[in-house]
């Protein structure tokens, strides 16, 4: 099983979400953004980052990368597509989930452990968790506040497609604490917190992380 | 030569938290003027000579492409001479 993790220029977590992978038990298989390959891949992670310096608008500029091309085809096919943080702002400005990321509410950059309640465990990358299970992982982000207009809120919400949501108190003035979400066929999913920095507890928080990328081998093997 | 401006501003409905906390800031400078304050973003784009038509839709186009985020923005393309 191999997962393809892109590298933009201004990535950051390429190297950690690359362990993840490999630490759940599947090959991790490096793209570079400028590449119009997936190199045979079976999934693909859009790790955290600042590609492209973040300009104009955090993810519009890689959006149209080479690698991008390839993965919007790809995913409209089915196959499973992770975006955190950064990656969730790139899959957001191609159009493969709806809403978009604004500046978090207090203007701060945040970087704490945080917790979040899994909802919806039937997508690709959520299927290792139990509905309703809380874990805590990694949040570290400037511009992580999930907005989108009303029927689209009132559609995630009426669809289940809303995988998991802040507890407490909300850290970034995200609409109904929406930390993460998934397409209508659960095979794209945004996650605004970091999985790939809670693999173990040596380096993280917790190994809660791991979970979603062992989701996604369970997804392969069906 | 003419320029075309294009003004990107956050959707009304969508929260502006940078126009906030400069909302914030000018009463501390003592100036009281403000009711509220949006913050958004202006591009100008040289060209030869007096737009056409189809350069201006061309514009549109690229606006509603990669100036503007739709989902949260809206965008004015206009001439300035």
């Amino acid at each position: 099983m191999k997962v393809g993790v892109v590298t933009f220029p201004g990535t950051l977590d390429d190297r950690d979400a690359a362990r993840a992978v490999d630490a759940a038990g599947a090959t991790s298989v490096a793209l570079w953004h400028k590449e119009a390959d997936l190199k045979g891949v079976d999934a693909v992670i859009l790790p955290g980052g600042f590609s492209y310096g973040d300009y104009l608008r955090c993810g519009a500029i890689s959006r149209f990368a080479p690698v991008m091309e390839k993965i919007i085809d790809a995913a409209n096919g089915g196959m499973p597509v992770l975006g955190i943080c950064n990656g969730f702002q790139v899959l957001c400005e191609a159009h493969l989930l709806p809403g978009a990321l604004t500046r978090n509410h207090e203007l701060h950059f945040l970087c704490h452990d945080q917790r979040l309640v899994i909802e919806n465990t039937s997508t690709a990358w959520t299927s290792s968790f139990t509905k309703g299970q809380e874990v805590v992982i990694p949040l570290k982000n400037g511009e992580g506040s999930f907005q989108c207009d009303d029927p689209t809120l009132a559609m995630l919400e009426s669809e289940g497609r809303i995988i998991a949501r802040y507890v407490g108190e909300n850290p970034n003035g995200s609409r109904n604490l929406i930390a993460g979400i998934t397409n209508e066929r659960g095979n794209v999913v945004g996650l605004m917190p970091h999985p790939e920095h809670a693999i173990n507890p040596l380096t993280g928080p917790t190994a809660d992380g791991l979970g979603f990328f062992t989701s996604v081998l369970k997804a392969m093997v069906k | 030569m003419a320029k075309i401006v294009v003004d990107v501003m956050l959707k009304p409905e969508i929260l502006d938290p940078q126009g906030s906390a400069v909302s914030a800031a000018l009463p501390r400078l003592g100036f009281t003027f403000a009711k509220s304050v949006r913050q958004g973003k202006r591009f100008e784009i040289e060209v030869d000579g007096q737009p056409s038509p189809a350069q201006l839709a061309e514009v549109e186009k690229a606006a509603e492409k990669l100036l503007a985020n739709p989902v949260i923005e809206t965008f004015v393309v206009r001439v300035e001479n």
